[in-house]
């Protein structure tokens, strides 16, 4: 088996009395989608925060592209190609949709030191950021406002901003969160094709998405991975079915 | 065209008007005044740069304000004393040379502006606010205790410094020599506004979070707006300097800090002609008001409170309505 893209070993973290990240060890391999499951409180954000470099460890390591990233920061990890989408929107809402991936594709360049020549008439800044769009289908919004999006279009917006960086890896942070079953639908067909480019970690609380999409499947329970497999074994897996899925599955 | 864009336009023409009609009027006077209000528009482009586009609330502006003053104060005394600076290791003599004069300002404001920003931005909020302010009360003590260049009396000179070409002591001589150089800067404010450093800029003021997720380090672009800042800033203290031929620890004070402040919050934070606006309407008040009553400072209170409450994005933003860029 090829060496995985992104893994964690050990990765623990504690607030006070509460074990919010509990010896973590997965990975993510080239070509897959591997979701994170866990119902509410099991320390998902705890863990992409730590994947992604806002919040330190404890104990344990991130390793991405073979190397232990555990003590680069945020945008260390992201100029590697980390490339991570939030949860509740995080969008420069003062400026236009077209700005927003812009920032992107300017962050994908390295190059923010100029200070004379206009962002929007960059061609390579600029052709990035409209494929990004494109990519998602919100082309037609370029000069909209981002504080005049839809939460939908703020959805897809966040992952376009992602997909400016052409990053190696996509760490997702529910990204169907409050989309609808026609919006999640159309971003869970789309997110299928975008594994061939990057591995997704998709932390998702949508399970028809996760068992439309996932190629592997962890389940998060206080902090503890309790099982990692297939989504017939995470199906199966009486554990699971206690902890979270209940009848649901 | 924008309603802002007519605006600014309108203010430029104002500004370009003001010495024709000062000498139509034979009010010669008005003159001084509009330089004051142009050097005070240019100190608060420099904050606005920080304020506005990098979030950076910074109350010690006055450091580099006063900086650039004592630039143009030490080293004119020494000129005209006749005595360099330093003797060792090297000989560093004054001058009187305005584009010398600017250059030490820009540099010496640009180090300390580096210097404060690598301190205080392992802050933000209150505390950033708080350290600036820390930074601003220590220069203006050193200055004050500092007797080789006047202590708490400050320094005067004799004849205003000379620029190429100009009469500077003419004062509409001077009055251009501002004016262009205001022109300038907020040229260089409005590219700067749209270039690849301003988008990541804004951002990084608006969602942090972000700009780190695509791999940039907000820090490290709010520090280089602290500089540019720093150095506009310090540019404009060395021609205030110039236009009172007097520099004192009260340029470097925590008032002086405020007011540029004011001028920013008054005019428009953000706005490239908003600094402008809030100077000219400050300067305005103060010679209207000022000869009725001492305290002007209520109504100026006012309008500020005024602007504050009523209108978001200061006077031009009541104007020209919310801003648009790209």
């Amino acid at each position: 088996m090829a060496d995985p893209v992104l893994a964690t070993h050990g990765l623990s973290k504690a607030f006070g009395a509460l074990q919010a990240s509990d010896a973590i060890s997965l990975d993510l391999r080239a070509g897959e989608i591997h979701a994170v499951i866990g119902p509410n409180g099991a320390g998902k954000s705890t863990l992409i925060a730590q994947i992604c470099g806002s919040l330190a460890p404890d104990a344990g390591r991130v390793e991405f592209l073979g190397r232990d990233v555990t003590q680069e920061s945020t945008q260390a990890r992201a100029a590697r190609g980390l490339a991570r989408t939030f949860q509740t929107s995080a969008l420069a809402m003062e400026d236009t949709v077209l700005q927003n991936v812009l920032l992107g594709a300017l962050g994908a360049s390295g190059r923010p030191w100029r200070f004379f020549s206009r962002a929007s008439r960059d061609a390579a800044l600029r052709d990035r950021a409209e494929a990004a769009l494109e990519a998602v289908g919100i082309a037609d919004l370029c000069e909209l406002r981002t504080a005049e999006l839809s939460h939908g279009q703020r959805r897809q917006l966040e992952v376009a901003v992602a997909l400016t960086l052409e990053p190696k890896v996509f760490v997702m942070d529910e990204p169907m969160a409050g989309l609808g079953q026609e919006g999640s639908k159309r971003l869970t067909g789309f997110l299928d094709g975008l594994r061939a480019q990057a591995p997704i970690l998709l932390v998702e609380h949508d399970m028809d998405a996760v068992f439309a999409l996932a190629d592997r499947i962890s389940v998060l329970v206080y902090g503890k991975v309790i099982a990692t497999g297939s989504v017939a074994e995470i199906r199966r897996d009486p554990l699971v079915r206690d902890a979270y899925l209940g009848d649901e599955a | 065209m924008s309603r802002e864009r007519l605006l600014n336009g309108a203010l430029l023409l104002a500004l370009i008007l003001i010495p024709g009609w000062a000498l139509y009027a034979d009010e010669p006077f008005t003159i001084t005044l509009a330089t004051r209000a142009v050097i005070f528009a240019l100190a608060a482009v420099g904050l606005n740069i920080a304020l506005g586009l990098g979030g950076l609330v910074s109350l010690g502006h006055a450091v580099f304000f006063g900086i650039g003053g004592y630039a143009m104060g030490i080293l004119a005394s020494h000129a005209q004393s006749y005595t360099p600076l330093i003797e060792w290791p090297f000989v560093i003599e004054g001058t009187k040379s305005m584009p010398v004069i600017w250059l030490v300002a820009i540099v010496a404001s640009s180090c300390a502006a580096l210097l404060i920003g690598l301190l205080s931005l392992r802050t933000s909020g209150v505390y950033f606010i708080m350290i600036t302010l820390a930074f601003g009360q220590m220069m203006y003590f050193f200055a004050i205790s500092w007797p080789a260049y006047g202590g708490e009396d400050g320094l005067s000179i004799y004849v205003r410094n000379g620029f190429p070409g100009l009469n500077t002591l003419v004062p509409i001589q001077f009055y251009g020599l501002c004016l262009a150089l205001l022109c300038l800067v907020l040229a260089f404010n409005a590219r700067l506004m749209r270039s690849p450093f301003g988008l990541a800029l804004d951002a990084a003021r608006q969602v942090p979070e972000r700009v780190r997720a695509v791999g940039l380090d907000p820090r490290r672009l709010q520090l280089v707006a602290l500089v540019i800042s720093g150095a506009i800033t310090g540019l404009a203290g060395a021609l205030f300097a110039d236009l009172n031929r007097f520099v004192s620890p009260t340029m470097l004070s925590w008032q002086m800090s405020g007011e540029i402040m004011v001028f920013v919050i008054i005019g428009g934070v953000a706005r490239l002609f908003g600094p402008v606006a809030g100077a000219g309407i400050y300067v305005l008040l103060e010679h209207l008001l000022g000869g009725v009553s001492e305290y002007w400072q209520i109504f100026l209170g006012l309008v500020l409170l005024m602007v504050v409450l009523f209108g978001k994005g200061g006077v031009v933003g009541m104007i020209a309505g919310r801003r648009r860029d790209g």
